[in-house]
């Protein structure tokens, strides 16, 4: 059953490729992309830079919206490949490598050190020793801070090095007592909460930890994972109520209305924020706070990527735009246009920007690694299963046990011992 | 042997009366057997497999045959279990909408002026689509500035955010897909109350009967065939209440108001599913429940043609 | 009659109707008055907590927003090159199919009707990876012919259980007459059957608008981009870029809810009819 006709699609081919002129003499590199405005904007600049140092080759940009992108990836591929496509690093392009479907690119890693330049990403970047991926861009997680909030429940701002794990939930109490909510989330996605128990979890065990859990490597009823939601338990008083019926935009209004001390959120909540009128001023980033005593802080910094396809008609060209995405120079462009990290060490951070600098620093002196993010560390379903027990135990931290042995039980399963 | 040539005429009307009907049923059959027969034979087949969707690069089918296996891991999984409760939550509390629906009804069956235009008004609900509906209920519920949470608040001095409450985040949507329902009810009883034979009443009346006896005894004898109706239109919503939990709690809080019909999708085509056999297996399951009740429609339809 | 008619009651009963008659209604509408009001309401209300006061003024501007910054014109235009197809072509198949159903006799009549009237009530569910790997596999994925096409085969189900009845319920004689008369089975269709289906093709019409207008699942199926996703599929995805923007999200429903209300509102009669087929008997 289901086999696929060779050349269906033939007619959205048709309108994806009228959605640009064919310059005839020249040679075009396709690529699919799931940008929104500004994003986008940035990619165009760098295919204009790229296009004027090759002017033989003619990068075409096929953008998708960002949502309906996760599922045309899946038909494109197959149907109608373009030469590049974005997606994300580590566990998230699994599938895609293990289909046949994105393309090996060690040679293009190999030929311009990349190994070196993009030293941080080689991890997510690889899947049975060989790359797949070209990642030029992530953002750093944290914790960012509501100054006002600390003014108005008088409570004295972290320092320079932010504040200790018990200081914090000493803190939490004041703001507690305060009315104001100590840590905001809004959870109906279900990722932002995966961003709290990931912290909880890095600081608790460190990132070994973290990557064995998110494989399927340690029991959910472990003395470690029971530690990690011992932390849990700690904050979990003190974050908004009915943070499962919100989305993190209706959060983040809490968070900007002074309704709430702190969000644990990745950087491409400051734009959010500041539209909300918070400043440099009233609004503070910190690295989250230190649990285990001596353990080397990891930190989280999701990356994006640019992948080859297998069915990629022009394979040359789209590697040598690879490498230039790769570089130093267009990461720092692309990324100072967006606001978001290049993974390049080579590459610069606009030192205007204190969110940008605090990131680049918190991620290079990141001693126990970068980790991508629960639902990309893990596989997807074991992902979703774990998010849906981290937000339950933060709307009934009573059913602790349910929910581990329910995990436990789905990890068997995914993981037969 | 020897015989007469056949009528010629005979023989061509009686060859068209024999094609006729296929030929007009060809184009409506064809695309019945190509879009909702022949499905449903592929899904039962995917059920058996393990498949993530994605073709290779030579465009072949990368699924493996697992036999019984998605079926078995259903069994055992709390969220299959949680989506089956709530399909009963539905269904048991949708026929809700029979009794009062017939209550509106039997409220607007009067003839004073400006009667017509209420009865549409009533009827509003229906047209509108369940995402619109959801949109409506999402926003009544919302926590903080919701006009119920607002209510709760005022009446028991803390809000309830029934969206992100486990225990009650399902009521609160089968409330949103009542309110459609009702209106359908309503209707159906309006136009079989208009059909209700007047003499049977006065004759009741006559004898002394009215108000609950002259409901139970005379009117839902004579209103038999909406209420059939209405119990079939409603089964089938509760079923299929993708729309409403699609567009206000996506399942949540963690699943608790997961149904088949959502699960299913999720599990197929969810951002965290792909997983089209295993999908394909719920599936088969709501097909199987839906089945009781196709089943028990068809019975009737099928007595009533004979009676005819 | 049931119940007795309010004009044999007493005057206060009857007073007491006509006041009861729009409070029920105000009370059974206010969701959607909530949102109407809503819509209406400038975003700074919204901002300072005014959810439920008085506005502030009327803001028009709402509805000019979504329609300028947002695709929801297109959404639009996406629903009705989806919807009037399947509406032509549902209706056209039916009627043949119906007609086939009602008029002939032959072996397999009941078994075929019985198989559209249960196809109809199927669930979606059980259609979905099929059809969404089909539509793919021809080409039309993301198209309005491909969202289309479903629709015409799925809703032929419920569009042939009605035009069968509906033609049973007519005059046979005029078929035999013609019969002998020695017209043509299909000319029988054309010019003696069709013409007296006036009444059932507009009720199916008005339904199966309203059906594929409002379809939700199969707009998120099979269709993904602004250039092909009906108004519901639309609004659902326009919802997650509003969040919190509940002006915005107001204005949008509403218009999304405004045809299949307009359409009910000119063709009642129809609709109504259309619906309760089968309620009386």
């Amino acid at each position: 059953m289901v086999h696929r006709k060779a050349g269906a699609l033939a007619l959205v081919a048709a309108l994806l490729m009228s959605t640009s002129a064919i310059a005839q003499d020249k040679r075009v590199v396709t690529w699919n992309a799931d940008y929104d405005p500004i994003p986008l904007a940035a990619a165009e600049a760098l295919i204009a830079d790229f296009e004027a140092a090759n002017p033989e080759i003619d990068v075409q940009l096929t953008n998708f919206d960002h949502e309906a992108y996760k599922n045309a990836i899946r038909n494109f591929l197959t149907a109608d490949p373009p030469d590049l496509a974005n997606w994300y690093a580590a566990n998230r392009m699994r599938p895609f490598v293990e289909a046949g479907l994105f393309a090996d690119i060690s040679d293009v890693w190999a030929n311009n050190g990349l190994n070196e330049s993009l030293a941080s990403s080689v991890l997510s970047s690889t899947i049975d020793g060989k790359q797949y991926a070209i990642p030029y861009t992530y953002y750093q997680w944290g914790i960012y801070y509501n100054r006002d909030a600390y003014a108005a429940a008088g409570v004295e701002l972290p320092g320079e090095g932010g504040v200790t794990w018990e200081q914090f939930l000493a803190n939490c109490e004041k703001f507690k007592a305060a009315e104001i909510d100590c840590v905001t989330t809004g959870s109906s996605a279900l990722w932002p909460v995966a961003g709290i128990f990931d912290y909880l979890s890095l600081r608790t065990n460190g990132y070994q930890f973290h990557s064995d859990l998110a494989a399927g490597r340690i029991s959910w009823t472990s003395p470690e994972t029971r530690a990690v939601f011992a932390e849990f338990a700690k904050l979990q008083p003190y974050v908004t109520a009915n943070h499962a019926a919100i989305d993190w935009q209706d959060a983040a209004a809490i968070f900007v209305q002074n309704k709430a001390a702190h969000y644990v959120m990745g950087n491409f909540a400051v734009g959010v924020f500041k539209e909300g009128g918070m400043t440099n001023d009233n609004l503070g980033f910190m690295v989250f706070p230190e649990i285990t005593p001596g353990i080397a802080r990891a930190e989280e910094a999701p990356t994006d990527t640019i992948h080859l396809t297998s069915g990629a008609k022009n394979p040359d060209d789209a590697k040598t735009f690879l490498a230039y995405i790769a570089s130093a120079e267009a990461q720092s462009k692309w990324n100072a246009a967006v606001g978001q990290l290049p993974t390049n060490k080579d590459a610069t951070v606009d030192p205007a920007d204190p969110f940008l600098t605090a990131g680049f620093q918190a991620l290079s002196t990141a001693t126990g690694g970068i980790a991508q993010f629960w639902d990309r560390d893990a596989d997807a379903e074991y992902a979703k299963a774990g998010m849906e027990g981290f937000q339950q135990f933060l709307v009934q931290p009573d059913q602790l046990e349910a929910i581990l042995e329910r995990l436990e039980q789905t990890r068997l399963r995914l993981y037969p011992q | 042997m020897a015989s007469a040539p056949p009528d010629h005429r005979t023989v061509r009307r009686w060859n068209q009366r024999t094609l006729a009907p296929w030929l007009f049923l060809t184009p409506g059959l064809f695309m019945f057997a190509v879009y909702v027969l022949w499905p449903i034979v592929e899904s039962i087949t995917l059920s058996f497999y393990d498949w993530n969707g994605l073709y290779n690069q030579d465009g072949e089918f990368t699924g493996t045959f697992v036999g019984m296996g998605n079926y078995a891991e259903l069994m055992t999984d709390p969220a299959f279990e949680t989506s089956l409760w709530n399909n009963l939550k539905w269904l048991v509390l949708y026929m809700a909408a029979l009794p009062i629906g017939l209550f509106i009804a039997i409220f607007l069956n009067q003839t004073v002026t400006g009667i017509r235009l209420y009865k549409s008004l009533f009827f509003f609900p229906f047209v509108i689509s369940q995402v619109v509906v959801g949109l409506i209920f999402a926003w009544f519920y919302a926590p903080n500035f919701g006009l119920f949470y607002l209510l709760t608040e005022a009446v028991m001095g803390q809000g309830t955010a029934i969206l992100a409450d486990p225990d009650l985040v399902t009521y609160g949507i089968i409330v949103a897909g009542l309110w459609p329902q009702i209106a359908y009810v309503m209707i159906l009883y309006l136009t079989g109350l208009n059909n209700v034979a007047p003499d049977q009443i006065e004759a009741a009346r006559l004898d002394g009967a009215k108000g609950w006896r002259m409901l139970w005894y005379v009117v839902l004898p004579q209103l038999r065939p909406a209420t059939f109706i209405a119990v079939i239109v409603t089964v089938i919503g509760a079923l299929r209440s993708f729309d409403l939990v699609s567009i206000m709690t996506t399942g949540g809080p963690f699943g608790s108001s997961r149904v088949l019909s959502y699960y299913m999708f999720e599990m197929a085509l969810g951002e965290f599913g792909f997983r089209m056999g295993y999908g394909a297996a719920i599936a088969v399951v709501l097909f199987a429940i839906m089945m009781i009740f196709i089943s028990g429609f068809i019975w009737k339809m099928w007595r009533d043609e004979k009676e005819r | 009659m049931f119940p007795r008619p309010i004009q044999q009651s007493s005057p206060g009963v009857q007073w007491l109707y006509t006041l009861a008659l729009p409070v029920a209604l105000l009370i059974w509408l206010f969701p959607l008055l909530g949102v109407a009001l809503t819509s209406l309401r400038p975003a700074s209300d919204l901002a300072q907590g005014n959810y439920f006061g008085m506005p502030s003024g009327i803001a028009w501007e709402n509805y000019i927003y979504i329609f300028t910054e947002t695709p929801i014109g297109q959404y639009m235009v996406n629903s009705l090159w989806v919807t009037i197809p399947t509406v032509i072509g549902a209706v056209g198949l039916s009627l043949m199919t119906g007609f086939a159903l009602a008029v002939y006799g032959f072996r397999g009549n009941i078994l075929v009707f019985f198989m559209f009237v249960a196809g109809n009530f199927v669930p979606f569910q059980i259609l979905m990876v099929p059809v969404r790997d089909m539509t793919l596999n021809l080409g039309m994925y993301d198209t309005w012919y491909g969202l289309a096409l479903f629709h015409i085969a799925f809703q032929t189900g419920f569009c042939t259980l009605f035009m069968r009845n509906f033609i049973k319920a007519l005059p046979y004689e005029l078929i035999e007459a013609a019969r002998v008369e020695g017209v043509a089975e299909w000319r029988i269709f054309w010019f003696i059957v069709l013409p007296l289906m006036r009444p059932a093709i507009a009720a199916l019409s008005v339904l199966v608008f309203t059906f594929i207008w409002n379809d939700f699942f199969w707009a998120t199926v099979l269709t993904q981009g602004v250039d092909s996703q009906p108004i519901t599929a639309g609004l659902s995805s326009l919802n997650g870029q509003w969040i919190a923007q509940w002006h915005l999200v107001s204005a949008g429903s509403i218009l999304a809810a405004l045809p299949p209300v307009l359409m009910f509102f000119l063709m009642q009669k129809h609709f109504i009819a259309g619906l309760t087929l089968g309620a009386v008997k």
